[in-house]
């Protein structure tokens, strides 16, 4: 199954490398990876996509806190959030058969970003299937799509976990945290 | 180079070089001997090594080095400390490296580097040796700038010995050693050590297992090398004592439960005793301590303990259901879950339990090698035997990797904790002369022993020439068998005999250490074992034995890897009596 997860890790080099590697070790492929700087200074944010067995989550998240480099994971697999890629794709597009795209774009609620004699670029925001969604149709186009670059997914909790963050970063937190600890063992005689 | 005038105050704030900087923090971390071998990328820090209360030790090979600072640590739950060039000196460590990390080793390993301008040029004995160890250590830093030393280097000793421990390496530029920066040891602190945040041992969980434990029929504790990490030994102990429950134990966690314990059944898993195996098999609790369901211990997931529940005390969350499904899991460190665990465990009685165990040793002591008549042949169960005999159970032993490892671990009974240095996780041949040279510097008062096979021996035997030089008084003991044995074994038991490239032609070692000006003697028959063993006890100086044992012996029991814990390959009923070439 495909499991997602969230890092916060210190901004510095070679943590890509010491998380990748983790990866690499468990022979786990990384279906996407995308990082960014964070709300907190000194600190990326990181979005793991990586297809694994079912009881993978805990053993990848427990070994990713391992890294010194880490100082948060979250496993966010079948949890409520939203999640989002970006992706910018380039169609061969003439002034004959432009104006197909112009409508597929306003369907898909793309935009349309750049425009040259005989291509156009699309950018487009959303879930991973939207996204293929409109390359699906615009292959079934005579407009050959001539690139594709993707993010990779970016994900965010639904509502107020934000608390939990803050507490493994030391800052002082409102709202008491909830305990994700609790389910972690998937233990058949452990009712928690 | 020796002791240095010790008029260094590690907490005065001056401008030092790097280097200078370097041994500071180490003194300050409390750190008295190292082990290492210089070059030019480590040269500054060797220049300033004489203004410090430090001792070097200069190995013969850095791996040996690395397995001297694993040693030293494993004898004195310290942190070792190794230091090597750049390039190929650092490459040389990686062995030693892997060996801590897979036992949980706290160890510093201080690198020399090319200088920071140059870095990435593939430059002069430039190696990128934070990458190369990258999976090896539990963390390592690439250091290029004076200031950055002291921090560095006080992280890699709390990163080293916190939690679970592991290997440090700090890898530190030439330009970095000579240019200046203010020291101030206290400013070096690192952040507060904040513990893994999967440790979790709620009183649910505490609750739940002590009821599973109270409930238990036929209960085990598992005794795993994190009973040393954590010092857990009396809570083990009263464990084990209040509740009447067997205790099984694994190669690591040998001597931290007294083997001479009656609760104490020895060893588990693919050497380890039937009953041991058996107990495990048929019981209807598992307590694992400390202890990682290693492939060696639990034969084959499917098959393992299927009639028991689980409880895992472990501090590595990342072990939990890594190899064994458990039930309950208290993730934490081990003296101190055992010690909220205790209060609610009032005592019971496991007589029934521990008469059947009893029962099942069954013809087990008549199958015993020791019990056998003499028949003028030495086997290498003997040597362990009396050697633990003679040395009263008290000696450091440090041992290498192969058969003379099993029945090391079958026959001296270790009642002590860290008085069995070996390399478990990596098996690493050439472990136990460097190690217990390092045993040794950690417990100079201490008798150690190094008992090694004749090929695992020869892989670091330069240390010799340490030794010597050290002046220091190690007993060796070569278990002579001609080939690689425990390879031969498996080549006789799965290969049909086929001992391809196992026959092993080596030196004459008591020739050979005397070379190195140290007394050695050879040992072939039983009745000389003793005599000669106490010679090299009351020898003032290092003594080698080499002792020429029965060629084709094999380790029993056996469980063939793959295989369920019960589908053991029992000791033989009567020995098989092969010939030796002493006897022509
Ligand atoms: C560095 C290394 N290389 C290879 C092996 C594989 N191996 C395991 S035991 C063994 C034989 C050891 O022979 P010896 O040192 O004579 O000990 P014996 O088994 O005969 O007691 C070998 C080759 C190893 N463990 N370590
Ligand atoms: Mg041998």
């Amino acid at each position: 199954m495909l499991h997602t997860f969230v890092a916060y890790v210190e901004d510095k080099p070679g943590v890509l490398t010491r998380v990748a590697s983790l990866f690499r070790r468990l022979n786990i492929n990384i279906i996407s990876l995308t990082v960014g700087r964070s709300e907190r200074s000194g600190y990326s944010r990181m979005t793991i996509v990586a297809d694994a067995s079912d009881q993978a989550g805990h053993r990848i998240r427990a070994s990713l806190y391992k890294l010194e480099d880490v100082a948060e994971v979250d496993d966010i697999s079948g949890i409520s959030a939203v999640t989002r890629e970006l992706a910018l794709i380039k169609v061969a597009a003439n002034a004959e058969n432009r104006s197909g795209v112009f409508e597929l774009a306003e369907v898909f609620r793309a935009r349309i970003v750049d425009l040259a004699p005989e291509s156009m670029m699309i950018e487009i925001t959303g879930v991973e299937s939207k996204i293929e969604g409109l390359i699906q149709v615009l292959n079934e186009r005579e407009n050959r799509v001539l690139e594709v670059c993707r993010s990779g997914k970016m994900t965010m909790r639904r509502g107020h976990h934000t608390s939990r963050v803050l507490r493994a970063m030391g800052l002082s937190t409102e709202a008491p945290a909830r305990d994700d600890e609790a389910s972690e063992f998937h233990s058949p005689v452990d009712p928690e | 180079m020796t002791h240095g005038e010790s008029d260094f105050h590690p907490h005065t704030l001056t401008r030092l070089t790097g280097a200078e900087i370097l041994w500071a923090t180490l003194v300050g971390e409390g750190v008295t001997e190292v082990f290492g071998y210089p070059g030019g990328a480590i040269l500054p820090a060797y220049d300033a090594l004489r203004k410090f209360p430090i001792r070097h030790i200069l190995v013969r090979h850095e791996q040996g080095a690395a397995h001297m600072a694993d040693g030293y640590a494993r004898a004195s739950g310290k942190v070792g400390v190794a230091v090597a060039t750049s390039g190929p000196g650092a490459t040389n460590l990686v062995t030693g490296i892997a060996t801590a990390m897979m036992d949980s080793i706290p160890m510093v390993c201080i690198t020399g580097q090319v200088a920071s301008k140059v870095l990435g040029t593939d430059a002069f004995q430039e190696i990128d040796i934070t990458g190369i160890t990258l999976p090896v250590t539990k963390h390592n830093f690439l250091v290029s700038r004076a200031e950055e030393i002291a921090p560095a280097i006080r992280a890699a000793f709390q990163i080293a010995q916190s939690g679970r421990p592991g290997p440090v390496l700090v890898d530190i530029t030439k330009d970095a050693q000579q240019a200046t920066a203010i020291f101030d040891f206290a400013a070096a602190r690192p952040r507060p050590y904040t513990p893994h945040p999967m440790l979790h041992c709620t009183d649910q969980r505490l609750h739940q297992a002590a009821e599973m434990i109270r409930k238990a029929e036929r209960p085990v504790i598992l005794a795993g090398h994190g009973i040393l990490q954590s010092r857990a030994g009396e809570q083990i102990r009263s464990l084990a004592e209040r509740m009447q429950i067997p205790v099984g134990m694994t190669l690591l966690g040998l001597g931290a439960f007294p083997a001479s314990h009656s609760l104490n059944m020895g060893m588990m898993g693919m050497h380890g005793e039937s009953w041991v195996n058996q107990a495990i098999q048929e019981a209807d609790l598992l307590i694992a301590c400390g202890m990682r369901f290693d492939d060696r211990v639990i034969g084959t997931p499917v098959t393992y303990a299927t009639k028991a529940k689980k409880i895992h005390i472990e501090i590595d969350p990342a072990e939990i259901n890594k190899n064994i499904p458990v039930d309950v899991a208290l993730v934490g460190d081990l003296r101190e879950v055992l010690e909220q665990l205790l209060p609610l465990l009032p005592g019971r009685d496991g007589s029934a339990w521990l008469r059947l165990i009893e029962e099942s040793k069954g013809s087990a002591a008549v199958r015993d090698i020791r019990n056998l008549p003499d028949s003028g042949h030495l086997y290498a169960a003997h040597v362990m035997h009396d050697l633990w005999r003679i040395t009263e159970g008290r000696a450091i032993v440090a041992t290498d990797v192969g058969q003379h490892q099993m029945w090391e671990a079958q026959y001296y009974h270790h009642d002590h904790p860290r008085t069995l240095i070996t390399s478990g996780g990596l098996g690493t041949m050439g472990f136990a002369l460097p190690a217990g040279i390092g045993a040794k510097f950690a417990c100079p008062d201490r008798e150690v022993w190094v008992i090694a096979g004749d090929g695992g021996f020869q892989m670091t035997a330069c240390e010799l020439a340490t030794i010597a030089q050290e002046k220091l008084k190690i007993n060796i003991a070569i278990i002579n068998n001609g080939y690689l044995g425990m390879v031969r074994q498996w080549q006789e038991f799965f290969y049909e005999r086929n001992y391809q490239s196992t026959p092993l032609v080596s030196p004459d070692f008591v020739k050979l250490a005397d070379a190195h000006g140290i007394r050695g003697a050879a040992v072939h028959t039983r009745a000389d074992v003793e005599r000669v063993v106490n010679e090299a006890r009351q020898h003032d100086g290092p003594f080698l034995i080499n002792f020429l044992v029965e060629q084709e012996d094999s380790v029993y029991p056996m469980i063939p890897a793959g295989s369920a814990l019960h589908e053991m390959i029992r000791r033989p009923d009567q020995n098989p009596l092969i010939e030796t070439p002493q006897d022509h």
